[in-house]
């Protein structure tokens, strides 16, 4: 850990580490500001590696283990990198209710991947999420951040398969 | 000082303002842009309607609102003066629609506000939903928005009014139910220099989206109710935890606490007075527990959100161990029209123990999915049925599901229970959050019990041990009963294994967690005995598995 006072410096000349230092900075430097900051630091990267940890753990003056601790209790972060394309399946009720285990394994099938995997290639992530609230148009699909309601296995293999040919 | 210095008369001159511009257009077309109309590209709708209108040459507004209930039939799109309402409008059908503007008709779009779907509501909560642009803290003046907020300030004591919010009779709607005034009474008497407000948005239940939806369609109210509840209690900051899940939702509120600080609303010296109170954004980041409070104040201080042991309750010692309010987005949202209008209006609605109304997220088989607005003691039945619809493609209805992973599945016999939070308890189910899914005969009860632990194991924040390992047993069992691998004693395991949880969790999440499986058993034991003994699935819906040798 830095000596007190002095702030780690930025890990590379990368724009992105800016925007991560801004959001600690409009914080000042809280500790409470951990999740703030990784969510930053995922919107940026994409995900969080071990270098955005040790960065994101020094500025706050939070030991490793406390912010490793939290990027992997919550869901939303991911310490892998995603595919070049999302597809995020929600198995909300609703959409398990109206098939949405359907979608799924047709998913897996079309990408020969599981859930929360990315191919190979990177070129696509598949993901699943509790619940994104769009129940009454059930099952819900999104495609690198576009909603798609009332989705059918079809549509979905449809799309996935103009992605690997991408 | 932050904002300006506004006083009532600025509200009047704001509302008016408002008024002459809509007056300005013949017409006003507004478009839902909430997000199941949103994911049917409303947005795209909104550019092809005002090309139309300047191509016919119709003095006409197109502009984006809030969700107006029937997401079923979305896009929708409603027309002042008049308040035709038009259903499944596509950019293809906006000559259409202009032209049915001026007396042509389009019976394929039109969408009569006379069924049973919209008659039967009472819209408190979600009554600026899908009629004024969430976007403008403008068009919330001008429908009496921040009017309770200055009532509350420079007319009444935080004592009175933690006192009208208890005659009002308004209870937590979050789930619990607990008394809403008693709470804040409890906050306001407790010690200390510094206090906080938490708006509670992390609207975790799957099949639930009440929350998102006020959100998106009318921010400025849960920031009204928030900063009067603070006024009450003797808050100085507030917190809203909301969903990361929620994306358009984060945007609006961002957008309406700028627009409410720079009006005054927020900030030091709030409307005049020497109130201060500002609030502030936390973004979960998708775990189910943090819909717990003490959980939640644990992620808000930037820690893995586990939850503690109460007491000490939040209204004690909550976040940073300071007394701390927390409620719900929809309990918020209630609290400026009970001001406005008064306790004894708003307790004249519901049943003897549960006041008010409530907003229900219906789902699933039903053929009127969307969000609904009903006075409390409605029937199941008149929900799902009248309102709802019914099940559709002929299917029968097999149960209605309400409190999500914490709740239960209430079948066909029990349809004529009233909706408070005491009658559902009384048939194996609670009010919950809201979300309410109808099951019709293609699925399987098992099944869904089984869909539910699965969730709450991987919700498990793994704290304690009848919650982390007991989830895991249980749903190891109700996959071998789906699978049709199980026998007469793991049921009795299963039994055991439900009283031992939910006696000895620590959290609500881990108490209730067993509650699908306890009232599936007590209404569809049959299909848990029949996938035992017959190693059939009556819904058609389990693979069975069994097969010589197979572990029984």
């Amino acid at each position: 850990m830095p000596a007190p006072g002095t702030r780690p410096a930025l890990p590379s000349d990368d724009k992105r580490w800016r925007i991560v230092n801004g959001t600690i900075r409009r914080h000042g430097y809280a500790r409470d500001a951990l999740i703030e900051t990784l969510h930053t630091v995922q919107q940026s990267f994409g995900y969080l590696d071990k270098e955005s940890l040790k960065f994101v753990a020094n500025s706050l003056r939070v030991s490793l283990s406390q912010a490793y601790g939290v990027a992997t209790f919550y869901h939303f972060f991911s310490l892998k990198p995603p595919g070049k394309h999302t597809c995020l399946v929600c198995l909300g009720t609703a959409c398990y209710i109206k098939g949405a285990d359907q979608l799924i394994a047709c998913a897996e099938e079309t990408l020969h991947i599981d859930c929360g995997e990315a191919t190979p290639d990177q070129n696509t992530s598949l993901l699943t999420a509790r619940c994104i609230g769009s129940c009454s148009v059930a099952p819900v699909v999104v495609y690198d951040g576009e909603l798609v309601g009332n989705e059918e296995a079809g549509q979905l293999q449809g799309r996935l398969q103009k992605w690997m040919g991408s | 000082m932050d904002g300006l210095m506004i006083t009532v008369e600025d509200l009047d001159q704001i509302a008016e303002s408002v008024r002459k511009q809509r007056q300005e257009a013949r017409y006003e077309i507004n478009v839902c842009v909430a997000a199941g109309c949103l994911s049917l590209h409303s947005d795209a709708l909104m550019d092809a309607l005002e090309k139309s209108a300047a191509g016919a040459g119709i003095s006409c507004r197109v502009r984006g609102a809030g969700c107006m209930g029937l997401c079923s039939a979305g896009p929708l799109v409603s027309a002042e003066p008049g308040g035709l309402l038009y259903q499944k409008v596509k950019p293809e059908n906006a000559d259409a629609l202009i032209r049915s503007l001026s007396g042509e008709h389009a019976p394929t779009l039109e969408c009569s506000r006379e069924q049973h779907f919209f008659k039967r509501q009472v819209n408190v909560v979600l009554e600026n939903s899908g009629k004024i642009d969430p976007e403008k803290v403008d068009e919330y003046i001008a429908v009496d928005g921040y009017r309770a907020l200055f009532r509350a300030l420079t007319e009444m004591t935080p004592a009175e009014v933690v006192q009208e919010v208890s005659l009002s009779g308004l209870r937590g709607r979050g789930g619990a139910g607990y008394p809403t005034g008693l709470k804040w009474g409890t906050v306001a008497k407790a010690g200390g220099q510094t206090k906080y407000a938490i708006c509670n948005a992390d609207e975790g239940d799957p099949g639930a989206f009440m929350d998102r939806s006020v959100l998106e369609s009318d921010p400025h109210r849960v920031l009204e109710g928030m900063t009067i509840a603070a006024y009450a209690v003797g808050a100085s900051l507030g917190y809203i935890y909301v969903r990361a899940e929620y994306p358009l939702a984060v945007k609006r509120l961002e957008k309406a606490i700028r627009e409410s600080r720079h009006l005054g609303f927020l900030g030091n010296q709030i409307c005049g007075t020497t109130f201060n109170f500002d609030i502030e954004l936390r973004i979960g980041a998708g775990a189910f527990v943090c819909g717990e409070e003490t959980a939640l104040i644990a992620s808000i201080e930037g820690k893995r959100g586990t939850p503690h042991p109460r007491p000490p309750y939040p209204a004690q010692s909550g976040l940073w161990e300071m007394p701390t309010l927390i409620n719900n987005v929809e309990t918020y949202a209630n609290v400026p029209p009970i001001l406005r209008r008064g306790a004894a209006w708003y307790s004249a609605m519901g049943t003897a123990k549960t006041k008010g109304t409530k907003v229900f997220a219906l789902s699933g088989r039903v053929k009127n999915t969307g969000l609904i607005e009903v006075p409390m003691g409605m029937t199941l039945r008149e929900i799902v049925f009248d309102i709802g619809g019914g099940v559709p493609e002929g299917r029968k209805f097999k149960a209605v599901q309400t409190g999500g992973p914490s709740g239960g599945c209430i079948p066909e016999e029990y349809l004529d229970t009233h909706v408070d939070y005491e009658s559902l308890k009384d048939v194996g189910s609670i009010m919950g959050s809201g979300g309410m899914i109808v099951i019709d005969d293609t699925s399987c009860m098992v099944n869904v019990a089984r869909y539910f632990m699965e969730f709450c194991m991987t919700e498990s924040c793994g704290k304690c041990i009848p919650c982390r390992a007991g989830t895991v047993q249980m749903h190891d069992i109700l996959l071998r009963i789906t699978r049709g691998l199980a026998g007469e004693r793991d049921l009795a395991l299963l039994t055991d294994l439900c009283d031992m949880v939910s006696a000895t969790s620590l959290c609500g999440l881990g108490q209730a967690a067993p509650n699908p499986v306890i009232s599936t058993l007590r209404y569809f034991k049959q299909e848990y005995l029949e996938h035992i003994h017959a190693k059939r699935c009556p819904a058609g819906e389990c693979q069975m598995a069994v097969a010589a040798g197979a572990r029984i």
